[in-house]
């Protein structure tokens, strides 16, 4: 694999970008291998990469129905952060954002990795306590975290209606400055592009039907390229997870519902930072290219159908012409949906299963984007040494049974 | 200055503009005139102006180059100050008098634009090159991101509220016609005069569609004609709806579509008068989509140059504005409609240079009427490269193979000023798409049509394929019959005759063309004008295996600018194909999403913002408290008085008084908030066992309970106290915030599981105001206004309740505490609130009755230890963990909701989080809500967390501050001291203690 650099690029224009190498090759499924990763999202691209780079397991293919990074990873608002609430969640996105800062570099693929701030709005007394007990507990965690008040946030966002007179008045916010944005699908090919590099197989248009399994243990899977052997088979397919398992005869605590999300169009630079509101309910940030990402809340009913309907659009659409009333007159270019998979306490599932050698990394709802790199590192642990990772330890499966939740909905963002 | 001389391509004659109505406009400062019925772009062009923008990437000069939604150039900003809209594409905007618009790009200005420089750079800058590059120094990337930010964007957002309100309307109909040229008129015509309920919409200025600058004759007379009786004889209709300027942006699931009608944009760009914009959000039993089609261009070095046109744009520019945009036309095509884009130039007297046809051999009668006026026709040749920089110079044509492949002899220049380009038609699949269904790539018509209707739908015309006005007649004639025959109507086929149409001839499906040089280093042919992508960039995707569309898309940004790909993006797909050796059918099309054209956020929000953006709920007494000066809080959507300041006071003031008095004397809270439910039918009590932990079969009418509810995993959801108001019939209250969620949860176990109990919900919340009498001197409070209840102690026991009369007032009056002290909670119908409200404080005078708010009610139940939900627990806490065994019945016959998650092994085990009370070691520190718990004052990080300060206030009666907790294991640790670490560097010692800080016994409340 050629480096990216500047020099590269400079050399390339010479010849006219004419040999530029391909970032991955699309081959044939092998009859066999070590590990095969279902979903060729952010999740199980990092997975592949990890187990690839971390465990020396490079006989690996990531098999994808669609094409890489065409689900969540495609659909997001992009935000990153790892400000969680509970040491065991704040601790796994802050592995996440730890990685997310040399992530660029490691990969050798600009991920545009924005560490612009994340600013998360309190309009209640209640949420002012929620807040300060979120930030308490992550300065403590040695996670960055600030609580703001009124002054401070007006003037990191001019724009934001901060008017005492407002509906729900903006009454302070936790910020944690090393949050931001990336560039979403360049971390599905960044990543993909590196696994390739060290072996990885990506199988994309190659949709799985079946979970082979023998006396307990996987065996392989069968897909729309013929049968696929593999001890070890790991599932990240947000939405679809409960369709998977149901091809191996399990069935997860998951619901699958409709996330929308939207962008304006293109604006010159007004909004320098992640602004996020859960009781009035919408988030925004603007794009490098000047869109402006707004993300809304979930849709009420489970499926698979990646659009939405259209009340959740003018509910997210009054939340921001309440928070930006400058915005009103700003026009909305493209909205869409992809299908998140939502536990009952707002955190993932990274964990063994009843069957042998079959995993599953789910669950991770609205706020998967950002675990990305972390979620890829535990989940490669996990499915590399046959145990969960220390980080992945609290969100088996088990604790569905055991009643040890993890309940991050004040954290995660959206109204579930 | 007249109007001829500045409109020097305007025509003497025709068009459908009013030349008695002039109109004043500027564009980037200078003003030009028009007139009404321009839109700002064929004023733009009747002015000569030829550079309107500048593009994203390489800030090449660019102009209009279409004549509707799909322009990627002409994007402009119209207006200042709040009232400016950013982005507006100058094909769509209506000219009206003063209108002030100005270019998005290009500084310091689009003529003369020193970013231009930049391009020097541009083979530096192929798709993707962000991803290879700006990666060191790793700190680095905010510093270049900065810069890359300000190159990037359009227009500017206004910086201040908008002016403007806007609207939403729901509607119902039988046909939803959408489209209102030929095939929908037609439609809308033939659904109408069955009597059926037809909405038609259509996103242009006026209705028309192609009618607008045809040739043809209908039922022989001009198509204008029939188009003027066709409006008037719908507009007669009473069942009819008729929305100009009004752009259907999405199609959702059960035939759900919304329309964004512009009220006034074409006025003036604020509306003091009414709403800018409205939605239509309407559900349409049938939907017949008439949307027509959107010329292709076709793809050639430096296409891009001011002067280059979409041919059908060019027609319209000169028939339906009378303006012809150039000198010199060179019409490149690949097909034979297109030719009428010669004649029209021709015959509006200017000079056609000639017809460049990449077909070796075409034969239709457009292409024979073009010769026999003189026209000057090279087939077999191709337009390779456009000459000139801000306005076209001229063409080097060549000839062609005869599959377009490739070039077969040298390239000369012919001078033009204008080139008419036409690559062949796609229809608009977009709203189809919207629904799920997949567009099917048709080699018939070289495009795409719209995939199998997932829904009551059908498209027709031009947006499905079909070109000429007579079949777009019939074709809408029939959809419209077939939906109101759908609706159960029913109708009459019509048929038209429509003449002066010419056939046309077999197109060449040919997209992108040779250069002399290959095309990763002939000059940029573009694709997607706005964003510069070229078919080089679009072979570099394929090149680095980039080969699905979508990635295809992403990476060469491909259709995201403002236009959505209309232009460009059949042609980005039809150059990848080739590029991978595969069909268009195989390579497919990027997935279309709303909105069809961009919408305005507010138009979408509608009037649910500001004040209405979620409803304040008021008590019947909020006027009082607003009289008594009270600071309110916003608890769920109630605004509560939070506590009534005297001249002087902070909070802190306020509340200390307020708490002493209730302590002391006698305090009144409107506690009318609380959610309230009636709850009626036989097995009402039989539900409650099962929602509540404790048991309710026995609850005596003229008893109340205090029960806690949990969720199904065992953690605290709601608390409060349920009365049995009589046989079957009880009265629960909720907390203030969970009213709604409580309600919503009895119901769904009553309708999804056990519906075979008899049991009924009423929220009788806003029925009730319930004012709260608290403190030793409550009795004697009561007793001043109500006589017909026995107050004695032993006659009308704590948790008992009673019907009575309060000054006047049949009420119920509950002898429950939520402040430890005696407390009489009187409830009234909401409407007698007030009197009731004002006859307990004058009754209370003389006792010292003080009203208190919220911050006071905290303050006094956590002496207590009373928990609040939600701000005490969190979901994670189980009645065990708040010390509330007591509340937990483990002896019902029915299990109640939570309990089986009780028993597992997380909730059973030890070091769980519990309820305490911490006093600090120095009275007076405050520790603040949200702190973190640790057990060493220099705890490392990170630090193990033992629990946090849930509530904490300074009491006012103890003297000191008193805060409750949950602490890990908590209750086996009183006496122990913790430490928390603030933000500020500071650490609070504290003990841990009972979370009982007032009156442990009880007795208080018991008298």
């Amino acid at each position: 694999m050629g480096r990216y650099s500047v020099f590269s690029l400079m050399k390339n224009a010479l010849s006219y970008h004419e040999n530029w190498q391909a970032a991955w090759h699309s081959p044939k499924p092998k009859k066999h291998y070590d590990v095969i990763i279902i979903g060729g999202g952010g999740h199980g691209l990092a997975t592949a990469y990890y187990l690839a780079k971390e465990h020396g397991i490079t006989n690996v293919a990531v098999v994808e129905k669609g094409y890489l990074g065409g689900g969540n990873t495609a659909r997001n608002t992009t935000i990153i952060r790892s400000n969680y609430l509970w040491d065991e969640a704040s601790q796994l996105y802050e592995l996440s954002m730890k990685l997310w800062e040399g992530l660029s570099q490691e990969l050798n693929f600009n991920v545009m990795f924005s560490q612009r701030g994340v600013l998360n709005l309190g309009h209640s007394l209640q949420d002012m306590r929620d807040i300060a007990r979120r930030v308490n507990a992550n300065r403590l965690n040695g996670i960055d975290g600030e609580v703001l008040g009124v002054a401070e946030i007006q003037k990191i966002v001019p724009l934001l209606n901060c008017s005492p007179t407002s509906r729900y008045p903006v009454l302070g916010a936790s910020w944690q400055p090393r949050g931001g944005t990336a560039r979403h699908d360049a971390v599905a090919w960044g990543y993909a592009r590196a696994a390739a590099a060290m072996g990885v197989d990506l199988i994309q248009q190659c949709e799985v039907s079946g979970i082979r399994t023998s006396a307990g243990k996987v065996v392989g899977v069968e897909t729309s390229q013929g049968f696929i052997g593999a001890p070890k088979v790991g599932c990240v397919v947000a939405g679809n997870s409960g369709v998977v398992a149901a091809m191996a005869g399990m069935r997860l605590p998951i619901e699958s519902r409709p996330l929308q999300a939207m962008v304006s169009e293109p604006l010159k630079p007004c909004l320098d930072t992640v602004v996020m509101s859960n009781a009035v309910h919408g988030y925004i940030s603007q794009s490098d290219k000047g869109d402006l990402v707004i993300g809304a809340g979930v849709d009420q009913y489970n499926g698979y159908g990646q659009r939405g309907s259209f009340h959740v659009i003018e509910h997210t659409m009054q939340a921001i012409c309440e928070l930006f009333p400058a915005f009103s007159r700003v026009r909305m270019n493209r909205q869409w949906g992809g299908i998140v998979d939502t536990c009952p306490d707002a955190c993932p599932i990274v964990s063994k299963t009843s069957v042998q050698g079959l995993f599953f990394n789910c669950g991770w709802g609205t706020g998967g984007f950002k675990a990305t790199p972390g979620s890829g590192y535990v989940f490669a642990d996990t499915v590399a040494h046959d145990r969960p990772h220390p980080l992945a330890e609290a969100f088996t499966i088990d604790r569905f049974t055991s009643g040890a939740l993890i309940d991050e909905h004040g954290a995660a963002g959206v109204a579930h | 200055m007249s109007l001829e001389n500045t409109q020097k391509n305007r025509l003497a004659i025709g068009g459908r503009i009013d030349r008695s109505r002039a109109l004043s406009f500027t564009f980037n400062g200078k003003r030009y005139s028009g007139f009404l019925g321009d839109t700002l772009a064929s004023a733009l062009l009747a002015n000569g102006v030829d550079v309107v923008g500048r593009s994203f990437k390489y800030s090449r000069p660019r102009g209009i180059m279409t004549a509707g939604a799909e322009e990627p150039n002409a994007i402009v900003q119209l207006g200042h100050g709040a009232a400016t809209i950013p982005n507006l594409r100058a094909t769509q905007v209506a000219l009206y008098d003063g209108l002030e618009a100005r270019s998005v790009n290009g500084w310091p200005n689009v003529n003369f634009d020193l970013t231009r420089i930049f391009s020097l750079f541009g083979r530096l800058m192929p798709p993707g090159f962000y991803y290879k590059t700006f990666m060191g120094p790793k700190k680095l990337w905010m510093f270049y991101e900065h810069f890359i930010r300000k190159g990037a964007g359009l227009g500017r957002a206004p910086t201040v509220r908008d002016p403007d309100i806007y609207d939403r309307i729901n509607q119902h109909c039988d046909v939803l016609v959408v489209g209102a040229g030929p095939a929908g008129l037609a439609a809308a015509l033939a659904a109408a005069r069955t009597g059926a309920r037809v909405i038609i919409a259509d996103e242009q200025e006026e209705f028309g569609g192609s009618l607008l600058a045809s040739d043809v004759n209908i039922d022989g007379k001009a198509a204008a004609h029939w188009l003027a009786v066709t409006l008037a004889e719908l507009a007669k209709f009473e069942t009819v709806t008729m929305l100009p300027r009004s752009t259907v942006f999405g199609y959702y699931d059960h035939n759900f579509l919304t329309i964004a009608e512009r009220c006034s944009d074409h006025i003036a760009l604020t509306n003091d008068k009414a709403a800018r914009q409205r939605i239509h959000r309407v559900r349409a039993r049938e939907v017949v989509l008439a949307c027509g089609a959107i010329e292709r261009p076709l793809v050639f070095a430096a296409c891009d140059v001011p002067g280059v046109m979409l041919a059908g744009a060019v027609s319209t520019y000169i028939n339906r504005y009378a303006v012809t945009p150039g000198k010199g036309l060179i019409l490149f095509t690949n097909n034979d409609r297109a030719y009428e884009t010669a004649l029209h130039w021709h015959a509006s007297g200017r000079q056609v240079v000639a017809v460049v046809d990449s077909r070796h051999n075409p034969q239709g009668d457009l292409v024979q009427k073009a010769a026999a006026k003189g026209v000057k026709v090279l087939t077999g040749h191709a337009v390779i490269e456009v000459l000139g920089g801000k306005r076209v110079k001229g063409a080097m044509v060549a000839p062609l193979s005869a599959d377009g492949s490739k070039l077969t002899g040298q390239a000369k220049a012919l001078q033009c000023d204008t080139i008419a380009s036409s690559g062949g038609w796609n229809p608009v699949v977009h709203l189809s798409s919207h629904t799920g269904a997949k567009p099917i790539w048709d080699e018939e018509i070289i495009g795409f049509r719209p995939g199998k209707s997932t829904q009551a739908e059908r498209s027709v015309g031009a947006a499905a394929g079909t070109y000429d006005t007579a079949s777009c007649l019939a074709e809408g004639d029939a959809s419209g019959v077939q939906a109101a025959i759908n609706c159960g109507h029913s109708a009459v086929a019509t048929s038209y005759n429509v003449t002066g149409e010419t056939a046309a001839g077999p197109a060449q499906a040919l997209f992108l063309l040779p250069h002399g040089k290959p095309t990763s280093r002939a000059p940029y042919q573009f694709v997607d004008y706005q964003l510069d992508v070229t078919a080089a960039g679009i072979e570099l995707a394929a090149r680095e295996g980039y080969t699905s569309v979508e990635h295809v898309k992403r990476y060469t940004a491909m259709g995201f600018g403002t236009d959505q790909g209309k232009l460009g993006n059949i042609n980005g797909m039809a150059i990848l194909a080739r590029k991978l050796n595969q069909t268009i059918a195989e390579t497919g099309t990027t997935i279309f999403r709303p909105s069809y054209t961009p919408t305005t956020f507010g138009t979408i929000a509608g009037r649910d913002v500001g004040e209405l953006f979620d409803s304040a709920r008021f008590t019947a007494v909020q006027h009082w408290h607003e009289q008594a000066g009270a600071k309110f809080e916003d608890v769920g959507q109630w605004k509560r008085p939070w506590y009534f300041p005297k001249t002087g006071e902070d909070m802190d003031d306020a509340v200390g008084r307020e708490c002493l008095a209730v302590r002391n004397h006698v305090g009144i809270l409107d506690a009318s908030t609380l959610g309230k439910i009636d709850i009626q039918g036989p097995d009402a009590a039989e539900f409650l066992n099962r929602v509540y932990t404790n048991a309710y079969l026995k609850l005596a009418p003229g008893k109340c309970r205090y029960g806690v509810m949990l969720g199904e995993d065992g953690m605290i959801f709601d608390d409060g106290v349920t009365a049995c108001l009589g046989e079957n019939h009880y009265l629960m209250f909720t907390t203030t915030g969970g009213a709604a969620g409580v309600l919503n949860w009895l119901e769904i176990w009553h309708q999804t599981e056990w519906p075979e109990l008899k049991v009924y919900f009423t929220s009788v919340t806003d029925h009730w105001t319930t004012a709260t009498v608290t403190g030793p001197n409550a009795r004697k409070v009561i007793a001043k206004v109500c006589s017909d209840i026995d107050l004695d102690g032993d006659a009308f026991k704590f948790m008992d309740w009673r019907d009575g009369t309060v000054s006047g007032v049949k009420a119920r009056v509950f002898r429950i505490s939520f402040t430890g002290e005696l407390s009489y909670e009187v409830n009234v119908p909401a409407h007698y609130g007030r009197h009731v409200w004002e006859k307990l404080i004058e009754a209370g005078a003389e006792f010292g009755i003080t009203p208190y708010g919220t911050e006071t009610m905290h303050v006094l139940r956590a002496e207590k230890g009373f928990i609040i939900v939600g701000q005490d627990t969190d979901g994670s806490v189980t009645p065990y963990d708040m010390n509330m065994a007591w509340v937990v019945s483990s002896k019902k016959s029915f299990s109640f909701l939570g309990k089986r998650s009780l028993d597992r092994s997380d909730c059973t085990r030890t070091m769980r989080k519990q309820l305490v009370g911490l006093k600090t070691m120095d009275p007076l520190d405050v520790l603040p809500e949200g702190a973190q718990i640790v057990n060493e004052r220099n705890a490392p990080i990170p630090a193990a967390m033992q629990g946090h300060v849930t509530s904490s206030y300074y009491s006012a009666c103890l003297e000191r501050s008193i805060a409750l907790a949950v602490v890990k294991g908590g209750l086996d640790r009183l006496g122990e001291q913790v430490f928390c670490p603030l933000a500020d560097g500071r650490v609070i010692a504290a003990e841990i203690v009972s979370s009982v800080f007032y009156d442990p016994s009880g007795a208080r409340q018991n008298v």
